[in-house]
């Protein structure tokens, strides 16, 4: 492990930009951290904190020059390695001929700076999904090879995070090319800096560093420390034919009560993977298009089928957004599709917080009131 | 085998997302809504070979794609042939397309009825409107290889005498030795019928087979399967011989889009056959 000041930073992002990458970065834009592409480590955020909550998102003064002394916002990586809007081919139509021409594969390579242990675990499940079930996603697959990943250990929890349940907890330990754990105690902030890969080693060793001291490692793992402290929790970190087996419980009814049915939450959760298809063709009706585009299963057209919506009660809606999550993703991919950011909980307009629906379902004297039909 | 997908088929598209082109060779007006339609592969390229189960996504041009089964087995190279029900925007524009006229294919995708388990058995096949369509390739391939099964039920019910999918060809399996076929339809407004008229689950009621030794394949609405289960079950038909095709709305058929969820099961995937143990409880779910 390696110790680093500040100045660092503005190195680390030149030397990726001269490698060819663009850096994307928290920054602060419309009262939220979002990710987008920074020029000079200047923009990261200064002194800038977050308080989260169910349906509840503020950016505070922390009084310091943090760096990353924020939680994860509204926005997440898979908005750049699995974009909302993807064209995938262009179709002619000619005197009977019909081509088709496939959409020229993305060439950016991404550094993305601030990636949380959630959502390094995160890319790894949408890589399980998009590359490793099967059916490879070209653009998905192209764009993620290229990202350089630099990862920032947390020193805090928002009171929504509950990685420390859902997943492998606060500290990454792999999936990264570097990572940082920023250390406030003096005026400006230093960094610890791990090595994940060869190419990590390689742009850290045209940076300026020093070997870490025991007491710079043992200040690294008292934040990481900090951060496990979390408020929220999952009963269990395999929910595993838990959620299955409670498909007609009662507080599915109590949640559609309150839920809108917006898809806030399958917008902002970094795992979903939903995508709809749609075709479309020129006025001139010669060229036609397809594109991919992010899907929501709250939306009613998603379970369409000739003769009716299958999904048609919001119950069934969020049933299925919270059981595939939880339960099936497990069948499907071998592990849990949630990953304890808390997104779903802060960015939900009412407040729903999925950790707290998961305990009342699971809770196994308030199951065996509730009427339980059909599905065991 | 029973489980041949085309995935690993050598002339399955490389990019899973992009069609190949076809050309409409035939095309026969089934009903007023529904046609077949014989499909050539464009260029040198050889078509997959389709399996009775499987189904392919089918383009009409800038408008949209859709699942639509195979309703005739094909071998490499061979033509596709698929049974288009008119039901919507997509479905429509593929109803319309004329001898010449080009289309988009991808596939094929999805698993088979698994006929090869039942050699010697009797086979029961039950089919409600365009579910006949993947059924087909089935009554085909027992009435090729005769000898290879016992006794043939074919069960088959419309909403009405009109709307009855390949008329002749079901002259034909009537006539066909130790084959038995029931058509039943809901309703017989302006027409003379002879036959039944009701639901399908009655015709099982009254079928001939030996309930030990005979594989049940059944494709239709969903609300068919249920009491058709039944009867099966009040005949002593073990339920794993009991085989459904299931469907979902789909847009990419390769387990990426999300749509075609089914509890655990990616329809396009992990189906669209599947034995009826293995969704039994799912199906009972409303809204699942
Ligand atoms: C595995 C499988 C095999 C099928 N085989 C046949 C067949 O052999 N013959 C046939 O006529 N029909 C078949 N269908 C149904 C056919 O796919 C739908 O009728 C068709 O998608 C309707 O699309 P539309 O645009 O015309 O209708 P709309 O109602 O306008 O549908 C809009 C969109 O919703 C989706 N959708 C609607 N209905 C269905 C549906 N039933 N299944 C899946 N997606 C749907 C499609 O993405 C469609 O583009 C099959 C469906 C599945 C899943
Ligand atoms: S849980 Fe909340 S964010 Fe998700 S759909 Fe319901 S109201 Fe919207």
């Amino acid at each position: 492990m390696w110790i680093a000041d500040v100045e660092f930073l503005e190195a680390l992002v030149a030397g990726l930009r001269q490698r060819g990458f663009r850096v994307v970065a928290p920054v602060e834009r419309d009262d939220a951290i979002v990710y987008d592409e920074i020029r000079s480590a200047q923009e990261l955020p200064r002194g800038v904190g977050d308080e989260q909550g169910p349906g509840r998102y503020r950016l505070v003064e922390r009084g310091d020059s943090a760096r990353f002394g924020f939680s994860v916002g509204p926005h997440t990586w898979k908005r750049f390695l699995f974009p909302a809007r993807t064209t995938l081919f262009s179709a002619t139509l000619e005197d009977e001929q019909l081509r088709f021409e496939p959409a020229v594969l993305p060439e950016q390579r991404y550094a993305f700076l601030g990636v949380r242990a959630c959502e390094l675990r995160a890319i790894a499940l949408q890589d399980r999904v998009l590359i490793g079930s099967g059916h490879a996603d070209a653009h998905y697959a192209a764009l993620r090879a290229a990202a350089f990943l630099i990862a920032v250990q947390c020193g805090q929890a928002a009171s929504t995070c509950f990685c420390a349940s859902a997943g492998d907890g606060p500290r990454a330990t792999d999936g990264f090319d570097l990572a940082l754990t920023e250390l406030l105690d003096a005026g400006e902030p230093r960094y610890l800096v791990e090595v994940g890969t060869d190419r990590g080693r390689e742009v850290l060793e045209s940076l300026p560093h020093a070997d870490a001291s025991e007491a710079d490692r043992g200040a690294a793992r008292a934040a990481s420390e900090a951060a496990a402290r979390q408020m929220r929790e999952l009963p269990a970190e395999s929910l595993h034919g838990v959620l299955a087996s409670v498909r007609e419980h009662a507080r599915w009814d109590d949640v559609a009560e309150r839920c809108l049915g917006c898809g806030n939450c399958t917008l902002v959760c970094p795992t979903c993977f939903c995508s709809k298809i749609e075709d479309s063709s020129e006025l001139s009706a010669k060229r036609a298009e397809r594109v991919r585009s992010w899907d929501s299963c709250f939306s009613f057209e998603y379970s369409h089928l000739h003769g009716g919506d299958v999904r048609t009660s919001t119950r069934s809606r969020y049933r299925q957004w919270l059981t595939h999550k939880l339960d099936t993703w497990h069948d499907q991919f071998g592990s849990s599709g949630c990953v304890g950011c808390g997104r779903c909980i802060a960015w939900c307009p009412v407040g729903i917080d999925l950790t707290e629906e998961v305990r009342v379902l699971c809770d196994k004297d308030a199951a065996a009131a509730a009427p339980v039909e059909g599905d065991v | 085998m029973s489980s041949t997908t085309a995935t690993n088929s050598p002339t399955t598209v490389r990019e899973p997302m992009l069609p190949s082109t076809y050309r409409v060779l035939r095309r026969e007006q089934e009903t007023a809504d529904t046609v077949t339609l014989t499909l050539e592969r464009d260029g040198e390229a050889l078509a997959a070979a389709c399996e009775p189960g499987q189904f392919n996504m089918l383009y009409a041009f800038g408008v949209g794609e859709v699942p639509i089964s195979v309703s005739a087995a094909s071998d490499v190279g061979e033509p596709l042939v698929h049974t288009i029900r008119s039901v919507g925007k997509t479905s429509a524009a593929l109803a319309r397309l004329k001898p010449g006229q080009s289309l988009g294919v991808r596939g094929p995708f999805g698993n088979v009825w698994p006929l090869d388990d039942y050699e010697g058995h009797d086979i029961v096949v039950i089919a409600g409107g365009i579910g006949l369509a993947p059924l087909r390739p089935v009554v085909r391939r027992v009435l090729e290889r005769r000898a290879s099964f016992g006794h043939l039920v074919v069960l088959y019910g419309a909403r009405h005498p009109s709307e009855l999918l390949y008329l002749e060809e079901l002259e034909r399996w009537r006539a066909s030795p130790d084959t038995t076929l029931g058509i039943t339809v809901d309703r017989t407004t302006g027409v003379e019928w002879m036959g039944p008229v009701g639901i399908v689950p009655r015709l099982l009621a009254r079928a001939r087979f030996d309930p030990i030794e005979t594989g049940l394949f059944l494709c239709g609405p969903e609300v068919m399967i249920e009491p058709c289960v039944r009867e099966a079950l009040t005949r002593k038909l073990p339920l794993e011989q009991v085989h459904v095709s299931l469907e979902r709305n789909m847009h990419c058929a390769i387990g990426l889009c999300g749509h075609c969820q089914f509890g655990p099961h990616f329809i396009c995937r992990d189906g669209p056959v599947f034995a009826y143990p293995d969704v039994e409880s799912l199906l009972r779910v409303r809204e699942l």
